[in-house]
């Protein structure tokens, strides 16, 4: 512990002096970010004809988009959130982190349907023209809450450090001291100031947790209170909330690991950092594996004709490359890797996150898509109705593309304004650690032993 | 605790200034008109008590697809866009369906509960005063989320700015005559509202008699009469042991379309 207090000037000197490769990168990523904007440019002239959406699959990979991001922002959530009120005290280098991604991967879900829509420029009849009663308006309403309330909660426990910048930068630009000593709001450590922070942070922590169900919920119901084939189905809220743990633990971990190795944090980040995620990652990978079967096997038993055309699309038809992608490798192989002690290396722990992360994308891209693609007229018998086609056009794979490097880009520029990992929260003595830590020590030293050769 | 205090009370004024900003906004969004209204001179004459229905004889029904023929001249409906399996050309607002039996013509079923008119994010689709499902392309944003709820298919987008000629660009838009059509807003059949406002039928069901099948009827159920445009049958009559059903009726939409099977006793 007190190794890594005093190391906090390693952090702090991330905020300081930035070097090539960081305007390389993010030289990279802005450009990638503009031509992408360049694609919305295009659409926006051209019409959202230049994307692949025809009728009847009129939704693509905008959607898609907007679902994925959305949903890995839940990593601030369950990391930060549920870890904090549960005192698990290895949480501490993590969440800054985890609420970080939350705060990214928001705005840019939250941009794609505006993207998406044909008439970009009436955007503020969402608003001003609002009609509650449509699943669309509840989505912007839940998301909207979940912005603001978890860029609060980013904020609070940012309040100590951006003190610490404040007292501690002081060759950095004047426009960043400025904002550094505003944001802090006169933060000196006093102990009511503690007691205040602390109380503040655990209302937020508690909030954001409903919250965060909320928004998954509420997305989930944009598609299932369709009567849509596979869409129409009481899972669908459990479903978007567990993917989205999923996929958000599977990013958290992606994140920790670049982070680790591009900004040399292994003293902070330690193996039991990506165990202890592997566990939640293990347990919501097994949770989705139960809600994806009963997803699958409840409309397959039933057999309707439009639910059989649908599962025949992905589990046999056009889809089905995807689909077996999706299950072995985005669910299954990513359990074995993550239950198999000696699997579970730093390294392998990453791609099975990797992997997770793929098959989510996939997911949503076969909830979407397919679906869509099935005819819905069904009778009269004999009813000749040619099923529905879909490839992205390179407009929308720009754009995607785009939201990718929207998200690395804000992650990085955050981590070089901000400590990327939260000191004064490291700083404090551990309280009540005991729990996990006792408990899963000999895994934990086997892995150290696995991990060793690979680590950088 | 002074600084604290004082820090606090200027986090509240800036919190007071947002709250302010966004109270703002909500007041000044009330003084936005919408972007159109329906045109309220064809409003007036519109009976609320009206129930439009189709009847669709599908004994009678060749498949010739004048009536789809006669849609697309009369409402000067937009090409699709390439890409389109089941489109191609002009969007068929109504389509006709080979099926076991022969075929089916499939307009808007202009359901009463319409999965169109409840997902619109802006009010952009509506019933008109007389019931018909009409769209609002001047408030449409364009998201599809009602073409995605729509189980009969019926609804079509215009993925790319439409050609007009400039007949159509010198018409004046109104939702019971979307003319001229504009890109990236959704489109669908309005069953000629803009016709049966004046009290003649939709051009579809004209050019089904004119072609000599006379499988569409048009009217009013609530005077319980339907005309292909020349006779004036009873409805119960022109339905009477036919074994009428609607499409999909089970998914509770109330759909207004009634068909008549294609192997019962003649009307």
């Amino acid at each position: 512990m007190t190794e890594k207090r005093q190391d906090t000037q390693s952090i702090m000197a991330l905020l300081k002096s930035h070097g090539a490769r960081f305007y390389l990168f993010v030289g990279v990523l802005a450009a990638i970010v503009g031509w992408g904007l360049y694609a919305f440019y295009v659409e926006y002239v051209y019409g959202l004809g230049v994307t692949g959406d025809r009728l009847p699959v009129v939704w693509g990979l905008n959607v898609v988009n907007f679902v994925y991001f959305i949903a890995i922002s839940m990593a601030g959530t369950i990391i930060s959130g549920i870890l904090r009120l549960s005192n698990a005290d290895w949480r501490k280098p993590i969440t800054r982190m985890a609420e970080a991604i939350t705060v990214a991967a928001l705005p840019i879900g939250a941009l794609f349907p505006l993207l998406d829509l044909g008439r970009p420029e009436r955007v503020l009849n969402l608003f001003l023209l609002a009609r509650l009663q449509s699943p669309i308006a509840w989505d912007g309403i839940a998301i909207g809450t979940y912005i603001i309330a978890s860029l609060i909660y980013f904020y609070l426990p940012l309040i100590p450090d951006l003190a610490a910048c404040r007292d501690s930068l002081q060759a950095v630009s004047k426009l960043r001291r400025w904002l550094y000593t505003k944001l802090s709001l006169g933060w000196s450590g006093l102990a009511e100031q503690d007691k205040r922070l602390k109380g503040a942070i655990k209302i937020m922590a508690i909030l954001v947790v409903p919250i965060a169900v909320s928004v998954h919920s509420v997305l989930s119901w944009v598609f299932s209170v369709t009567l849509r084939v596979e869409w129409h189905s009481t899972v669908f809220p459990i479903f978007f909330v567990m993917g989205a743990v999923y996929s958000g633990v599977a990013t958290i971990l992606i994140v920790m690991y670049a982070f680790r190795r591009f900004y040399h944090l292994e003293l902070y980040l330690e193996v039991k950092h990506f165990l202890y995620l592997a566990y939640v990652f293990l347990a919501a990978d097994l949770a989705m594996i139960y809600l994806t079967v009963s997803e699958y096997m409840t409309p397959s038993w039933g057999a309707e004709t439009l639910d059989l055309q649908y599962l025949a699309s992905i589990t046999t038809g056009p889809y089905a490359a995807y689909f077996w992608f999706m299950i072995i490798g985005g669910f299954i192989i990513p359990a074995i890797v993550v239950s198999v002690p000696r699997a579970r290396t730093i390294g392998l722990i990453v791609v099975a996150a990797v992997l997770a992360n793929l098959g989510m994308w996939i997911e949503r891209f076969l909830i979407i898509i397919p679906s869509l693609a099935v005819p819905q007229l069904s009778t009269p018998p004999g009813i000749t109705y040619l099923p529905g086609l879909y490839t992205p056009s390179w407009v929308e794979l720009s754009i995607t593309f785009a939201g990718l490097a929207g998200f690395a880009l804000l992650l990085v520029v955050l981590s070089r304004l901000v400590p990327i990992i939260s000191l004064w929260e490291i700083s404090e003595p551990e309280v009540s650690s005991a729990g996990p830590a006792m408990a899963s020590a000999p895994v934990m030293s086997q892995a150290q032993e696995t991990e060793g050769p690979k680590s950088p | 605790m002074c600084s604290l205090d004082q820090n606090r009370r200027q986090f509240l004024l800036g919190a007071g200034a947002a709250a302010a900003g966004l109270a703002l906004t909500a007041v000044s969004s009330g003084l936005v008109p919408p972007a159109s209204t329906q045109t309220q001179d064809t409003d007036s004459l519109q009976d609320a008590s009206k129930n439009y229905v189709f009847v669709i004889d599908l004994n009678a029904c060749d498949g010739c697809a004048k009536c789809t023929e006669a849609c697309q001249a009369e409402m000067a409906v937009p090409p699709t866009s390439g890409g389109e399996l089941e489109f191609e050309g002009k969007q068929p607002w109504i389509q006709v369906f080979k099926t076991d039996s022969g075929f089916i013509p499939v307009p808007c079923q202009n359901c009463q509960n319409a999965p169109c008119t409840k997902v619109c994010p802006v009010g952009a689709t509506f019933y008109s005063d007389d019931h018909i499902v009409l769209i609002d392309q001047n408030r449409c944003i364009g998201c599809r989320y009602c073409i995605v709820a729509c189980p009969y298919e019926r609804r079509f987008f215009n993925w790319f700015d439409p050609p007009s000629t400039l007949d159509e660009q010198n018409t004046v838009y109104s939702p019971d005559y979307n003319v001229p059509h504009r890109k990236g807003v959704a489109e669908k059949c309005i069953w000629c509202r803009h016709r049966v406002a004046e009290g003649t039928v939709p051009a579809c069901v004209d050019a089904c008699r004119q072609a000599g099948m006379s499988a569409l009827w048009f009217g009013d159920a609530a005077q319980g009469v339907v005309t292909n445009g020349q006779d004036v049958v009873s409805l119960s009559d022109l339905i009477k042991d036919r074994g009428a059903y609607k499409l999909n009726e089970e998914l509770g939409t109330l759909p207004q379309v009634l068909y008549l099977p294609p192997k019962g006793e003649s009307p």
